[in-house]
C-alpha cells in the first residue's frame, strides 16, 4: 500500500523540532524511518506532518566520557557496528547490533529511533535494561535523563512526554569485572526474536554481583527477571531457570509456554556467556 | 500546511535530476514512476522482501522505506545504473549461468545487494554471503544457487577461476 498523504518538514534544531511537535500533535518524527514509514505504508499511521530530524547537527556520534558511552540517538546502526568505541567499551551493545534487521536497514536505522519506538521484541531496549543505562530527552523544559527501568512503560510506550524527543543514549562502559551475554533466537536472521536475552553482571568469586537479565519478545516491554538474577548471583543455573517467571502471552510466533521454555534455553546460553572472561 | 509537495533535485545513475514530488512518495514510487527506473522491484512495501534495494550515496537501503523528499541532494544508484556501467556484468551472467534466477523479480535486488558486499573485496565465505543476502528474499530458488553465483564471481574478480 501507499502512505495516506502528509506534509513534510526538515527542522534545522531541536527546539524547531520541539516547537513542531507542539503544533501539530499528530505529528510524527522521521529518524531512520525503517518502522514509521513501514507504517505508514500499512495505513497503520496517518499523521498530518512528519517532522524530518535527520539534517539536525550534533544528534549523531559516540563519545567515551568518565566511563560512560554516549551514543547520539541519529547515529545509525552501521556507524555503531562500525565504531571502536562502542566495541571496546560497551561491548553488549556491539554484540547485538547485528541481528538488527539487515545490512540495508541497519544503514538508515538509528540507534534513538529503536529506544524510542521501544518495539517490546527489539534488541537494544533490552540491552539498555541490562546495562542499566539511561535515555537522554530534550522537550520544551530543555533535557532530562530518564533510567531505563522507568523509561519503557508498555506495548510502544515510553515515558517520552508528547513535545519530547530521544537525543541520546548512555551506558555504563565496561570494566575490569564485567560480564556480558546475548542471545536470541528468531525464525529467520534478521526477523524480530521469538526471544531475546541482553544480560550483564560483575564477576564475584565462583558467581557474580549486580546480575541483569534483559528479556525481549516475552512481553509488553523488555523485562527484567528478578528471581532469576538472584539464583545466577548464587551461580545456580538451574534454579535460575527455575525462577524464570516471566509469562509470555501466545502471540502469532508461538504460544506463551514455547517462549518460556526458550527463554530457559537462552538464560542457560547466556550464563554460559558470562563465565567466559570478557574479551 | 503547504508543505505536501516539495521540490528535491539529486543525482540518480549520474545524472541531475530536478522533480517535484508528494511527500508522500517512497523512493522506490519515485524512481519507477517519475524516472521509468523499473528495475528496482515493489515486493512487500514494508521492508521485508529486499525487492526494491537500491544505493543511496554508496550504501545499500530499502527503497520502501525512504521517502523521496529524503533524497534532496543525495546520489542514488539503481540496478540500471550498475548494469549500464558494467560494474555487475560478471554477477548478471553468473546469476543466469546458475539457475539463481527463475522468475526473476527478486534478482536485481539481489545484484545490488551481492555487488555491495563484493565491492568491499576478498572472497567473503558463503556463511558471509547468505548473512549480507539476508534481507532478500527469493521465492523461487531456495538460495543455493544464488550463494554460488556470488562465490564464483567473490573467487573470480580475486583471480581463481569461476
Amino acid at each position: 500500500m501507499k502512505p495516506a498523504p502528509f506534509a513534510y518538514k526538515k527542522a534545522r534544531s531541536l527546539d524547531e523540532a520541539v516547537a513542531l511537535l507542539g503544533a501539530y500533535p499528530d505529528a510524527r518524527l522521521l529518524a531512520g524511518g525503517q518502522s514509521l514509514i513501514a507504517s505508514l505504508n500499512m495505513r497503520l499511521s496517518q499523521p498530518s506532518l512528519l517532522i524530518d530530524i535527520n539534517g539536525i547537527e550534533g544528534l549523531d556520534g559516540i563519545a567515551l566520557k568518565n566511563g560512560v558511552v554516549e551514543i547520539g540517538a541519529l547515529t545509525r546502526h552501521v556507524q555503531a557496528e562500525r565504531s571502536e568505541i562502542v566495541a571496546r567499551h560497551a561491548p553488549l551493545v556491539a554484540r547485538a547490533l547485528p541481528y538488527i534487521g539487515h545490512v540495508a536497514i541497519r544503514n538508515r536505522g538509528t540507534i534513538g529511533g529503536s529506544i524510542a519506538y521501544a518495539d517490546p521484541a527489539a534488541e537494544l531496549p533490552a540491552c539498555l535494561l541490562a546495562l542499566g543505562g539511561e535515555v537522554v530527552a530534550h522537550g520544551p523544559q530543555g533535557a532530562r535523563r530518564i533510567a531505563a527501568e522507568d523509561f519503557f512503560k508498555g506495548l510502544f510506550e515510553t515515558a517520552l512526554g508528547p513535545h519530547e524527543l530521544v537525543t541520546a543514549i548512555r551506558v555504563p562502559a565496561v570494566r575490569a569485572m564485567s560480564r556480558f551475554g546475548f542471545a536470541e533466537l528468531a525464525r529467520r536472521h534478521g526477523d524480530y526474536a521469538l526471544v531475546g536475552l541482553a544480560a550483564s553482571a560483575r564477576a564475584a568469586g565462583r558467581g557474580f554481583a549486580n546480575v541483569r537479565l534483559g528479556f525481549f519478545g516475552v512481553g509488553a516491554t523488555p523485562l527484567r527477571a528478578k528471581r532469576a538474577e538472584t539464583a545466577l548471583e548464587r551461580g545456580d543455573v538451574d534454579a535460575a531457570v527455575a525462577a524464570l517467571d516471566l509469562n509470555p502471552l501466545d502471540d502469532v510466533q508461538a504460544s506463551g509456554a514455547v517462549k518460556q521454555h526458550l527463554a530457559g534455553v537462552l538464560l542457560r546460553r547466556v550464563a554460559t556467556q558470562l563465565m567466559e572472561a570478557a574479551r | 500546511m503547504s508543505d505536501l509537495r516539495l521540490d528535491i533535485s539529486l543525482i540518480v545513475n549520474g545524472e541531475s535530476v530536478s522533480e517535484r514530488v508528494d511527500a508522500r512518495k517512497t523512493l522506490v514510487d519515485f524512481l519507477r514512476e517519475d524516472l521509468g527506473l523499473t528495475g528496482s522491484h515493489i515486493g512487500c512495501e514494508h521492508g521485508v522482501c529486499g525487492a526494491c534495494t537500491v544505493l543511496v550515496n554508496g550504501e545499500i537501503v530499502r527503497g520502501c522505506l525512504m521517502l523521496a523528499v529524503q533524497c534532496d541532494r543525495a546520489t542514488v544508484e539503481t540496478i540500471e545504473g550498475l548494469s549500464d556501467s558494467g560494474e555487475v556484468t560478471d554477477l548478471q551472467a553468473a546469476f543466469a549461468q546458475r539457475n539463481a534466477l527463475q522468475c526473476g523479480y527478486c534478482t536485481p535486488g539481489m545484484i545490488v545487494a551481492a555487488q555491495d558486499l563484493l565491492q568491499r573485496g576478498g572472497v567473503p565465505s558463503r556463511e558471509q554471503i547468505r548473512e549480507h543476502l539476508s534481507g532478500n528474499y527469493c521465492r523461487c530458488t531456495g538460495y543455493h544457487a544464488i550463494v554460488d553465483a556470488v562465490e564464483a564471481v567473490a573467487q573470480a574478480r580475486a583471480g581463481g577461476k569461476a
